[in-house]
């Protein structure tokens, strides 16, 4: 593990009964560094997000989270992370500020604390003035706006996003997208991001391929261009999912 | 501070389930309305053809309607924690109990205090049941009334551990019924909170051992006699050993590396 790697995963593998969903995969996202983890569906990366979240144990390899070992060191490990899971997990019935209390609370945030926090990151996301709302009220997007929100209330140092735009209309992606490679800028959160939409990633991003289990290449844009001999990220994509199922 | 962030979590997560309480104002009535449908309409038409004796608590002879209050008070809390089990699949399926699972919490602390708010809850229902019940005749000494909180209090959550316990084995939502049909009714029916025990034992001795035996009648016992101002040991220690073995049991199958969210994984 890098000194500056936020997240390691190494050599993790994992399987449900006879079927092998990753299979020796080890990643490190790095401080302040956007990586997108692209994959097509059924890639396995909502069941790496599984394991580095610890809602399945990984019987194979190691995770780390800021230097706490996800399996032996859970609680620390956890506190240093947001996650915006790919199925809304919000309660509707609540409201946004509710919503945003009750998760501020399982992080142990103080009245004072949640307060400021609430405000920081609701203004950022423009939502601030419908904090009252309840939440079955809110869009598909402004859904989203507030769990990126509720995500990073306790100021982690990592987050994960498991293909958090499904189903918005371009303009909300694109904000969020844009959002989110500005928090790894300015506030130097290391993010880790699912998706299978390539417009998704940007030329500085940090980008690993998943494709059934494996990770099949690894590298910033231009490295993973150059090893495929692709001109665009779609073709190199193509590629090495092409040559995944081949193998 | 690692106590505090203990706390704070636990209120949040008593709060968050009596807003959610709040907000769903059917679920309330419905609980109210089922017990009190046996109240009203059961137990008066029983009324005239169940004759009981004087026994403990009682020290008199009392109408059916007396007798079956603190089964139906026991039936708000059973369907209350199945009803929380319920909750807990759905959410689990729906994705929101994640957001509890990867707080930075241990997990049988985060189980504990879910159960402590669905208990909670089961309290707010049992004493609003109590009032109409009161209303409509049926009262007990005042000081039973205070007596009956701890007692709601073990009972609510052996009932809520019974059910995260099931929570943690059922896979989808429409295995639920199941739940109904082999857990709630058989809890219910073979148990002291419609008939008291000798009464069950003049018809058939398998029953009685099972309505003995049944975690269920011992917590409705604990009820009863609570609310008589009475203390029922054996009933309190068999409730408390039951809650300690189903909690620990829910523990176990949310652990993920041992219970059902195992998933089979294999490395």
């Amino acid at each position: 593990m890098s000194d500056r790697a936020v997240l390691s995963v190494d050599h993790v593998s994992y399987a449900f009964g006879k079927k092998k969903a990753l299979d020796d995969v080890s990643i490190e996202v790095d401080r302040g560094e956007c990586t997108v983890l692209l994959g097509p569906n059924g890639a396995g990366k909502s069941t790496l997000f599984s394991l580095i979240t610890r809602l399945y144990d990984a019987p194979a390899g190691t995770i780390r989270i800021n230097d706490y070992d996800v399996k032996k060191k859970t609680s620390r490990a956890l506190a240093g992370l947001g996650v915006v899971f790919q199925q809304p997990t919000l309660d509707l019935d609540l409201s946004v500020m509710q919503n945003l209390r009750y998760h501020a609370a399982l992080h142990g945030m103080s009245r004072k604390q949640i307060k400021v926090r609430v405000q920081e990151e609701l203004e950022r996301q423009g939502m601030f003035e419908r904090r009252f709302e309840q939440v079955r009220q809110l869009n598909g997007g402004h859904r989203r706006r507030v769990e990126i929100a509720r995500a990073l209330l306790h100021e982690p140092k990592l987050l994960l996003l498991d293909e958090p735009t499904v189903g918005l209309d371009v303009p909300s992606r694109q904000a969020i997208v844009q959002h989110v490679h500005d928090l790894c800028s300015t506030d130097h959160i290391a993010v880790l991001w699912a998706t299978h939409l390539i417009d998704e990633v940007y030329e500085t991003d940090h980008l690993i391929i998943l494709h059934q289990g494996v990770v099949r290449a690894a590298g910033v844009v231009d490295e993973i261009k150059r090893q495929s001999g692709a001109t665009t990220i779609a073709e190199a994509f193509h590629r090495f999912t092409r040559e995944g199922m081949a193998a | 501070m690692r106590l505090l962030h203990y706390l704070r979590a636990m209120r949040g997560i008593v709060i968050r389930e009596l807003w959610r309480f709040l907000r769903q104002r059917e679920r309330f009535i419905a609980a109210l309305v089922r017990p009190l449908v046996w109240l009203f309409v059961f137990a008066a038409g029983f009324r005239s053809t169940l004759g009981l004796a004087i026994m403990p608590p009682y020290e008199t002879y009392i109408l059916y309607e007396v007798y079956i209050a603190p089964g139906l008070v026991g039936m708000i809390q059973l369907f209350n924690g199945m009803q929380s089990s319920l909750s807990m699949v759905y959410d689990r399926e729906m994705g929101s109990m994640r957001t509890l699972l990867v707080s930075p919490l241990p997990r049988w602390f985060l189980l504990t205090c879910k159960l402590l708010a669905g208990t909670a809850v089961s309290v707010l229902q049992a004493y609003t049941f109590l009032l109409i019940a009161g209303f409509y005749g049926i009262e007990a000494p005042w000081e039973g009334y205070l007596w009956l909180l701890p007692a709601l209090i073990v009972s609510g959550l052996m009932l809520g551990a019974l059910g995260m316990l099931l929570s943690s084995f059922i896979k989808q939502l429409e295995n639920f019924a199941g739940v109904m049909n082999f857990v709630i009714f058989p809890m219910f029916f073979m148990s002291t909170a419609l008939y008291p025990l000798w009464k069950i034992k003049e018809s058939s001795e398998v029953l009685y051992l099972l309505a003995e035996y049944n975690p269920f009648s011992q917590a409705v016992e604990l009820i009863r006699f609570a609310l008589y101002g009475q203390f029922n040991e054996y009933a309190l220690l068999y409730t408390c050993g039951s809650l300690v073995v189903f909690l620990s049991l829910a523990i176990i199958g949310y652990n993920p590396s041992k219970g059902m969210m195992k998933r089979k994984g294999r490395g």
